[in-house]
């Protein structure tokens, strides 16, 4: 029965994280640019879904909808003005700047929110599902259900619409697109103001289940970072893979060698991958 | 010898009369400057002569102090023990490099962010030998005086800083300089033409890791406790880089101006905005990027050095 419950675990698990990297890996697909504010953003998604639980006892349901639209704008301001500057330069610009950004968004929320860990707790709770001896509780079901959603809802995006295809062109060729008429630098700041959105969406969803603290940006980087190495860089699918890898790898390393390792066999994971096979589980090789 | 290796080697000199002047406020800044110099130094030959935007000075950095820290306890002596942890990160850096250098651009500066997260985790978890999460404790290393003590770490620092920059402008004047140049302007043609390429960088990473390290003892041993967050901070890694983006990538000169100028603003804004200065700091390191991409060395460019060599 415990292994049942590990791969339940993992599955519920692994949506969440491919939710947590999939705006990570459009924004690095797209841009080439690493975001580091990334995790911030997550975090600031959960203390919307927090503060309008507590102060206007608006459901995190609904605090989704409104975080899409704002962490958007938010996203696409911030790479029309200040990215879109520097977005020819080398790596190393951008990933300082995106740095640079990340220190002052959580330097803010540490100010703002105190570093004091807080849980969303909703009232009434919504229980658990227990089927013979594998126990899964609802609140995670329903974000899990939610977060394929969204993965669903992008792919769509990136699918069928104008907008998305114009995406897909830039990703695969910047200056053909051009050629072909596309406006990179608006493509660039929608590319980002969706991975913005993504983030702060999948932050609404984790606010359901893991405690909030600006301190846990970075674990929800890292956590971003294996994902995209492990599943391939910018494609829906390459996330979701690399989200249940992971989550499987850490479900089975943590029951049989103990949790506290479970961090560094996903870091230990994560350079293997890099160094055997940089472009992922469902990359394409020279598309990395 | 050019004039600004000269100057580099004068401006090194001239920090060493800091006691002349300070107490012991003094005498701690002067000893983190140094400190800083020899990140800064440190990260730019894999970062500005090779061009791999390396992350791992925090690693490095970690598992120097540790090293040192372990091996004063076990009862060896200070010179030794940071000695031992120079030829350690050496070793370990160039073994690690011959894998991980094999990554280009984006997917290196990942692997090397991720190799501090495994050797945080790994001191976290290795709770017999360092401590784990309680940290570790490091005896004092002579029963002297405050001011004595203060004089005799900065005069540590300095001295390991001196041996860096002469390595550093020893390396860029050589062969291996010669080639990292080729490296960071065309790996696969200097492959072509038949440099070892695997073998320079991870000479290169070693160099860049070993001075990190030995440094890092000489922290351990002057702070007397460390624990993995402390040591393992993911901004260890970050600063060298600002620095040098401040200072001018590539130059030496450049880039130790940038550690004492970043140091002195870092100082500046700790004082007075204890609360946010980390976004001080962000606002600090956008506004760079903006509007100095070339570093300090470029405002004089034509008038006293030459231009900062690459950007």
């Amino acid at each position: 029965m415990l292994a049942v419950q590990v791969l339940i675990n993992a599955l519920v698990l692994g949506c969440l994280y491919a939710c947590i990297a999939i705006g990570f890996s459009l924004v690095w697909g797209v841009l080439n640019v690493i975001n580091l504010i990334h995790g911030s953003f997550i975090v600031l998604g959960a203390y919307l879904a927090w503060g309008a639980y507590q102060w206007a006892g608006i459901s995190p349901w609904y605090a989704l909808v409104v975080a899409a639209p704002v962490f958007f704008v938010l996203g696409y301001l911030l790479q029309r003005l200040l990215l879109n500057r520097v977005i020819t330069a080398p790596v190393l610009v951008t990933l300082t700047l995106t740095f640079g950004l990340d220190l002052i968004l959580n330097n803010a929320m540490i100010y703002y929110f105190k570093a004091d860990y807080r849980k969303l707790t909703l009232n009434p709770p919504t229980g658990s599902i227990s089927l013979f001896d594998v126990v899964v509780p609802v609140d995670r079901l329903i974000a899990t259900a939610s977060a394929l959603a969204l993965t669903g809802l992008l792919y769509l995006l990136l699918r069928r619409s104008k907008v998305g295809r114009a995406i897909v062109a830039v990703r695969l060729d910047r200056d053909a697109a051009v050629l072909m008429g596309v406006d990179v630098k608006s493509i660039y700041a929608i590319a980002f103001g969706l991975g913005a959105a993504l983030a702060g969406c999948a932050g609404v969803l984790m606010a359901l289940i893991f405690p909030i603290s600006p301190l846990t940006s970075s674990a929800y980087l890292g956590k971003a970072f294996v994902v995209c190495v492990l599943g391939g860089l910018g494609s829906v699918s390459g996330a979701l893979a690399g989200g249940l890898l992971l989550a499987l790898v850490e479900g089975i390393g943590s029951t049989l060698i103990g949790p506290a390792h479970a961090t560094t066999l996903s870091f230990v994971l994560l350079i293997v991958f890099l160094v055997v096979r940089p472009q992922g589980l469902l990359g394409r090789k020279g598309f990395e | 010898m050019t004039r600004v290796n000269l100057a580099l080697l004068l401006l090194i000199a001239c920090v060493a009369s800091l006691p002349l002047f300070g107490g012991a406020y003094a005498l701690r800044l002067g000893t983190i400057a140094c400190m800083y110099a020899i990140y800064a130094l440190s990260w730019n030959i894999v970062g500005g002569f090779a061009g791999y935007p390396s992350f791992a000075t925090a690693a490095f950095f970690g598992f120097g102090a540790y090293a040192t820290g372990i091996l004063l306890n076990k009862g060896v002596p200070l010179s030794v023990a940071v000695i031992g942890s120079l030829v350690m990160c050496f070793v370990l850096a160039a073994a690690l490099g011959a894998v991980l250098l094999r990554l280009r651009g984006h997917y290196f500066a990942i692997a090397s962010l991720s190799l501090v997260e495994v050797f945080r985790e790994l001191v976290n978890n290795a709770t017999d030998l360092t401590g784990g999460g309680m940290g570790l404790n490091i005896p004092l290393a002579s029963g002297s005086g405050i001011l004595a003590d203060a004089t005799f770490f900065f005069y540590a620092m300095w001295g390991l800083l001196l041996i860096t920059a002469v390595v550093v402008i020893i390396v860029s004047a050589s062969k291996l300089g010669f080639g990292l140049n080729c490296i960071r302007q065309n790996e696969t043609a200097s492959n072509m033409v038949g440099l070892n390429s695997t073998l320079y960088k991870s000479i290169a990473f070693g160099l860049s890791a070993c001075f990190v390290g030995a440094a890092g003892g000489i922290y351990a041993a002057w702070v007397h406790y460390i624990d993995p967050s402390d040591v393992f901070d993911i901004l260890y890694s970050v600063k060298p880089i600002v620095m040098a983006l401040m200072g001018g990538l590539g130059s030496p000169l450049g880039v130790v101006c940038g550690a004492f100028v970043y140091l002195g603003l870092e100082e500046v804004v700790w004082r007075n905005y204890i609360q946010i200065h980390s976004g001080v700091l962000g606002v600090l390191i956008i506004m760079l990027l903006l509007f100095l991409p070339h570093g300090l060395i470029s405002l004089r460019s034509g008038m006293f050095w030459r231009k900062a060599k690459h950007v």
